[in-house]
């Protein structure tokens, strides 16, 4: 027992164990995904942050040590947000041919996302924080995670705020939107594109091509708009 | 994959130093994706030219962007930092999370179906069949190309 305390304290000071943890879960919550059918509620990330929040509140790692070793892997989120810019590029051609319409659902989408998340937050009694961390939220994670710290939201909340509005988005968006008789997979993969960004955008590309470019535009797009709106509106609601 | 890479770091590190010269609100990450979208757009033969660069561009973002959720759980699990908060605040961030993303979702797909159909108007119209009998029929729009 006091072997394998030794041997627990000298391996928890390297990088290793814990990115070997971080993607064993990561492998395991795919696994998981794909056991379940595939269902988007049995999210890989959430279940891989469950997995590893365990293991560290479990073995009493303080989460500083836990996000010094795994640094690198958040280092990457960087070049991942900057590599969005090539289904963007791609799917430039389609700004062109539909610029109005597209500007136009972007901005109202994007600044009606980010009204009413703070709205709402604050008319259910929350804390300016809370407000914060909701309102990048409908950007894809990593940049709204980047907003979020800026403005003087809880990345980390911002972060699982953004995984699972995608995954609302993913679960209730097709039938809300054909209620609303919206029948056109352009619209329809926008507004996952705008509304849930990664997660929900899968749910349309898996189905259609049109839909799948548009909500590559769409999580985009809406990324720098969060970037541009959100900054304003926080200090905006400073003064 | 390693001139990718070097082309992504070299776009952040433009990214950042902008943001931080310039003062801009905008994350430094968020301008060095708008620089080169703008680049790969506005290039001769569009983004899709064989040079090898922009297939190992392509390559490269492919499995960034496929494994973009692994990225998030280091800072993902800096949520057991924020229980307090979780605890005490669940109701207004279940309903400002729950009523935003389904006000937005609806107010974008509205207006741009509104837009299409103005433009469709003038134009032949080409929405798609079977989306609204909830059937997964593959029908591709018309005249988009």
């Amino acid at each position: 027992m006091i072997a394998i305390d030794h041997l627990c304290n000298s391996l928890g000071t390297t990088p290793l164990l814990w990115l070997v943890v971080t993607l064993a879960a990561y492998t395991a919550g795919n696994m998981l995904q794909r056991a379940c059918g595939g269902v988007t509620f049995a999210d890989p990330v959430l279940i891989a942050i469950t997995i590893v929040a365990a293991i560290v509140v479990l073995t009493r790692t303080d989460y500083t040590v836990y996000f010094t070793a795994t640094q690198f892997i958040n280092f990457l989120l960087g070049p991942a947000t900057v590599v969005l810019a090539i289904p963007l590029a791609r799917s430039a051609r389609l700004v062109k041919e539909n610029l109005a319409g597209v500007g136009l659902a972007l901005l109202v989408g994007s600044v009606t996302s980010t009204i009413s998340g703070i709205g709402l937050v604050w008319l259910f009694g929350g804390s300016r924080t809370v407000a914060l961390s909701m309102a990048p939220k409908a950007a894809t994670t990593p940049i709204a995670a980047a907003v979020s710290s800026q403005i003087g939201g809880i990345p980390a909340l911002t972060a699982a705020l953004a995984i699972v509005g995608g995954i609302v988005a993913a679960v209730v968006g097709r039938t809300m939107l054909t209620r609303l008789n919206v029948n056109d997979w352009r619209a329809h993969g926008l507004a996952a594109g705008v509304a849930g960004s990664g997660i929900a955008a899968a749910q349309v590309a898996e189905r259609n091509e049109l839909g799948a470019a548009f909500a590559a535009l769409g999580i985009g797009l809406n990324g720098v708009m969060v970037a541009i709106v959100v900054p304003l509106v926080a200090q905006l609601w400073r003064s | 994959m390693i001139p990718a890479l070097l082309v992504l770091l070299v776009c952040e590190l433009a990214g950042n130093a902008l943001h931080q010269m310039l003062g801009l609100p905008v994350p430094g990450p968020v301008i060095s994706m708008s620089i080169l979208a703008a680049v790969l757009a506005f290039r001769k033969g569009g983004a899709s030219s064989g040079s090898p660069i922009t297939g190992s561009l392509e390559q490269t973002a492919e499995t960034l962007i496929r494994h973009m959720g692994l990225l998030f759980v280091p800072a993902g699990v800096g949520l057991i930092a924020e229980i307090g908060v979780l605890r005490s605040e669940w109701l207004p961030i279940a309903a400002g999370l729950i009523g935003s993303t389904l006000l937005s979702l609806a107010v974008t797909g509205l207006v741009m179906h509104w837009s299409i159909g103005r433009r469709a108007a003038r134009r032949s119209s080409d929405t798609v069949q079977g989306l609204q009998r909830g059937g997964s029929s593959r029908t591709i729009a018309n005249d988009c190309n």
